[in-house]
């Protein structure tokens, strides 16, 4: 039997007056790698934020393990569940493995710095994706696509055990994409983890194992990958026509111009 | 990666000596003449007459009341540049020093003591306080933007009430305001609630020092890493108005120090937070000893305020190592 990391209960989500999401049950269990799709403005980022306990939803309730996600303390959380965030500060002061290491927090308790345990973490959440080499640069020289995976090592070093992912390929060259995409695998791999990504494109959406389409107007549609990344679903999502080219995992969607 | 964990130990080390030089000449000068020698034994052996007097009664509780000023307004300046993530914060940024003018000066009016004047400045700055925070923390969560407006807004509103009392003032009052509003050392009282103050804040403030590191990322960053974020966000509003309130009421507003001595230490490379606390509470002391020394001998025996002489020295040096590291 698979094991349950999070559950959403008839979870409203709005912006201002906009309700972006209506009623929407869905239940991440440990070992899946989910693909959220939907336009702009379609309430992923704000799903992530809810199911993190970051923002609160309209009305209907998120529960982590046995417990809904309030009767968490945050650190205990940020054990269990850890995000990638789409936005934030870019001004940091040290270097790339001092930004790492702040993913450790919620782990190291020590006042007297950090433990082997938390080094050891780091240096592997570094190399993981590939930015052993400059490791000790300055965080602020670094360019878009290196802080991009900073934030994701810095996550990896946080070692969740459910990763939520908002637009973790941005600013990644073909190569990094891949190989994030191979640690997120990996990771959901173990039995214990599961994750949830916000993605755009496509061609990655179809290796995911389950689909949540986000239809901005309320509506909502979950599934395997199978079933919802149909012509007819994609073209609904994204307000233009698609073609599909193949089938099963190697369909390739591509709009029509 | 394991240089870490000395880090810059040897630094505050060196800092902590200087700041005891800077007590030892404090209690060197002034318009007693005293020996270095002298000082020495009154220390160390103390024998009672006049050079001990001078020494223990007038110059070490001043020089004491300084220190404590100083790294009281540096902790406040590095706690409320952490929560604001502004680099203008300034532990009178939120209208603490204000509210606690604004009560002194009210007090000075009507004629009260030292007591009183005291005890009116501390109501100043609590109600500013409470004011500040009631308008901004709102249902557990903090609006960042609304905290500094609301803080500015009602410091230009003490601002307007102060030059109001200024211009009613009857003439012979009108310099012990001044100097008040200056900050001026000459009527420190005893300075040991404010020791303990400032040893509490750091005991804490140290602690939580990897949630500060964590914090200066944002508080929505902060959450997703683990830390409780509006706790710790009340708690270093709390400390940093405490430790504002017992500098105003040792010595009046002595300017720049909060703004200026954490932005002088990052611009030497302690940007870490544990040890950033304890460097600024020691550059901080040791520059208004240094000042007020300065105040109080350059025309002695006229005293000086010594927030001018902070601002004075304290311009061209920040000025300096802006200059030096772009």
């Amino acid at each position: 039997m698979t094991k349950e990391l999070l559950r959403a209960e008839k979870l409203v989500m709005a912006a201002g007056a906009r309700t972006l999401c209506r009623n929407l049950d869905v239940a991440f269990e440990a070992g899946q790698l989910w693909g959220v799709l939907g336009c702009n403005g379609s309430g992923k980022t704000t799903l992530l934020h809810t199911l993190a306990g970051l923002a609160p939803a309209v009305s209907g309730r998120v529960i982590m393990g046995d417990r809904p996600l309030g009767a968490w303390s945050r650190r205990e959380l940020a054990c269990a569940l850890g995000i990638l965030l789409q936005h934030e500060e870019q001004a940091f002061w040290g270097s790339l493995a001092d930004y790492v290491m702040l993913g450790r927090y919620a782990r190291a308790r020590s006042l007297l710095g950090p433990r082997a345990e938390d080094e050891q973490a780091t240096a592997d959440a570094i190399a993981a994706f590939e930015l052993t080499a400059i490791a000790t640069q300055p965080f602020s020289t670094l360019s878009g696509g290196e802080r991009q995976r900073a934030r994701l090592a810095q996550l990896w070093a946080q070692q969740p055990g459910l990763l939520l992912l908002d637009e973790p390929l941005q600013h990644l060259d073909l190569r990094h994409q891949l190989r994030t995409l191979k640690q997120v695998r990996e990771a959901v791999q173990s039995t214990e983890r599961a994750a949830v990504m916000v993605i755009h494109d496509l061609a990655y959406a179809t290796r995911c194992d389950r689909i949540l389409m986000l239809f901005g107007d309320g509506r909502h549609a979950t599934g395997s990958a199978a079933e919802l990344l149909q012509i007819d679903n994609l073209e609904a999502l994204y307000g233009c026509r698609v073609r599909a080219f193949g089938n099963g995992a190697d369909a390739h969607f591509m709009p029509v111009i | 990666m394991h240089s870490r964990v000395p880090g810059p130990l040897p630094m505050v080390v060196v800092l902590a000596c200087v700041a005891l030089g800077s007590i030892f000449i404090a209690l060197l000068f002034g318009s007693f003449p005293v020996s270095a020698m002298q000082v020495f034994d009154s220390v160390f052996f103390p024998i009672p007459g006049i050079v001990h007097d001078v020494i223990w009664r007038l110059r070490l509780p001043r020089a004491l009341a300084a220190f404590v000023c100083g790294g009281l307004l540096a902790t406040s300046g590095v706690l409320l540049q952490v929560l604001l993530r502004n680099p203008l914060a300034d532990p009178y940024i939120l209208g603490v020093s204000g509210g606690a003018a604004l009560g002194a000066l009210c007090a000075m009016l009507l004629g009260a003591g030292l007591a009183g004047l005291n005890l009116a400045a501390l109501a100043g700055a609590l109600a500013a306080i409470a004011i500040v925070f009631m308008l901004s923390f709102q249902a557990g969560d903090w609006n960042l933007h609304r905290l500094l407006l609301t803080g500015v807004v009602l410091s230009s509103g003490f601002a307007a009430l102060i030059s109001l009392i200024l211009v009613l003032a009857p003439q012979a009052q009108l310099k012990g305001m001044l100097f008040w509003l200056m900050g001026d050392l000459t009527h420190a009282g005893a300075s040991t609630p404010a020791w303990v103050l400032l040893a509490v804040l750091l005991m804490v403030f140290v602690s939580w020092s990897r949630g500060l590191n964590v914090l200066a990322l944002g508080a929505i960053k902060a959450r997703a890493l683990g830390v409780a974020a509006g706790g710790l966000q009340a708690a270093i509003y709390f400390g940093a108005a405490l430790a504002t309130v017992a500098a105003v009421l040792l010595g009046g507003s002595i300017g720049f120090v909060g703004l200026m001595v954490p932005h002088a230490l990052r611009l030497f490379g302690i940007h870490d937070h544990r040890w950033l606390l304890p460097a600024s509470a020691l550059v901080g002391g040791s520059f208004v000893v240094l000042a007020d020394t300065f105040a109080r001998t350059v025309m002695s025996p006229q005293q000086l305020p010594v927030g001018v002489f902070t601002a004075l020295i304290g311009v061209p040096v920040l000025l300096l190592l802006l200059s030096r590291r772009s």
